[in-house]
């Protein structure tokens, strides 16, 4: 029987640079709770290394977490990329940790970088800038994620910095997206005839979220039987009978 | 004056689109995000450019730009090369920075 699922695609943690130190595992599952979400997905600056602890929490909470991160790309493209297990996402990890320049973070700056455990404890403080572009195109980072089995969408596309549309012009062709990502405030249909996005391309709402009070205040629903990886992508290419709608 | 001859002048090297050498240039461009170009650039203009990604060329046909000048010695992607034969418009590649190669081109056009 098909059932509905409230997602948040797109959710920072302690480990952005930009996110708030609030976000940690357990505060996040807490609010993710307390907004009814069924699905979330952790998507860092270019690191993954936050997934796993948040995800074995979220066992207690009943929350489904997609491993994930926001990639930057060679145009400074941002994208999520999200993964159906451990193996699948340490590849990636190593798949950035290989193209991420090796700049020095800066936290004065910056923020700070930190991976932590689930008492908050700090585990790594990661050394490089994580809000970099990868040393990689957007295709390469899309066909890599794919190769992964993963899904692969570009995010906040509407954005006047850091978006597909406002890097590249346009989307190009050659580049193969699970669904595209749109902000916060955006109306659908103005950014479907704005960028003309064609009908057969399924657009997601996400937070974005990097404070606590941001997570949950854009979601998108799925219409799945389980909330599996597999299904998910199914609903992103409305195969099988699966599907996925911007929640208004 | 045509794209031949700025490719003397400034020490360019021809990457492809070379049956496009005869363009003539009314000026120049430079911007890194394909929307600016886009919405700015003028037909017959050269667009300085660190983006190597094939939409370059996609936005250079449609605005029907002269040339583009990749600089710092960065390599065009293979589709990005392919595009440039097609619509024969050449991709010249400088070693300069976007600041140097953009102040000689300058000079050049304003006979400076």
């Amino acid at each position: 029987m098909m059932r509905k699922f409230r997602a948040d695609l797109h959710l920072h943690t302690v480990l952005s640079p930009c996110a708030d130190l609030a976000m940690s595992p357990d505060q996040i599952l807490t609010i993710a709770r307390q907004k009814q979400l069924d699905i979330i997905a952790i998507t860092d600056h270019n690191s993954t290394k936050q997934c796993k602890v948040i995800r074995e929490m979220a066992a207690d909470h009943g929350i489904v977490v997609l491993n994930g991160c926001e990639v930057n790309s060679r145009e400074e493209v941002h994208s999520l990329c999200l993964f159906e297990n451990d193996h699948s996402r340490a590849e990636f990890q190593a798949f950035i940790d290989q193209y991420l320049p090796n700049i020095p973070n800066r936290p004065d700056y910056f923020g700070y970088q930190v991976v932590v455990d689930r008492e908050n404890m700090i585990l790594e403080e990661i050394p490089w800038y994580l809000g970099n572009g990868l040393q990689v195109s957007l295709e390469e980072i899309a066909d890599y994620t794919h190769r992964l089995n993963g899904i692969f969408i570009p995010a906040h596309i509407d954005r006047p910095i850091n978006s597909l549309f406002s890097q590249l012009g346009f989307l190009p062709k050659e580049l193969k997206i699970d669904a595209l990502q749109i902000s916060k405030q955006a109306s659908e249909m103005s950014i479907r005839k704005m960028f003309d996005i064609h009908s057969d391309i399924t657009l997601i709402k996400a937070s974005d979220a990097h404070y606590l009070e941001d997570i949950g205040t854009a979601c998108s629903v799925f219409e799945l039987v389980n909330p599996t990886f597999e299904e998910i992508r199914w609903a992103l290419h409305r195969q099988h009978g699966r599907s996925v709608k911007i929640e208004t | 004056m045509k794209v031949s001859e700025i490719i003397d002048q400034l020490g360019l090297k021809v990457v492809s689109g070379g049956k496009g050498l005869d363009r003539e240039i009314s000026g120049a461009y430079v911007s890194d995000l394909l929307s600016d170009v886009m919405g700015n650039a003028h037909e017959g203009q050269v667009w300085i450019t660190l983006q190597v990604h094939q939409n370059v060329m996609a936005i250079a046909s449609l605005k029907d730009m002269a040339a583009v000048i990749l600089v710092k010695d960065l390599k065009a992607n293979e589709n990005t090369i392919h595009h440039s034969n097609e619509e024969q418009i050449p991709i010249l590649s400088s070693s300069l920075s976007t600041f140097e190669i953009a102040g000689k081109l300058y000079a050049l056009l304003n006979g400076q």
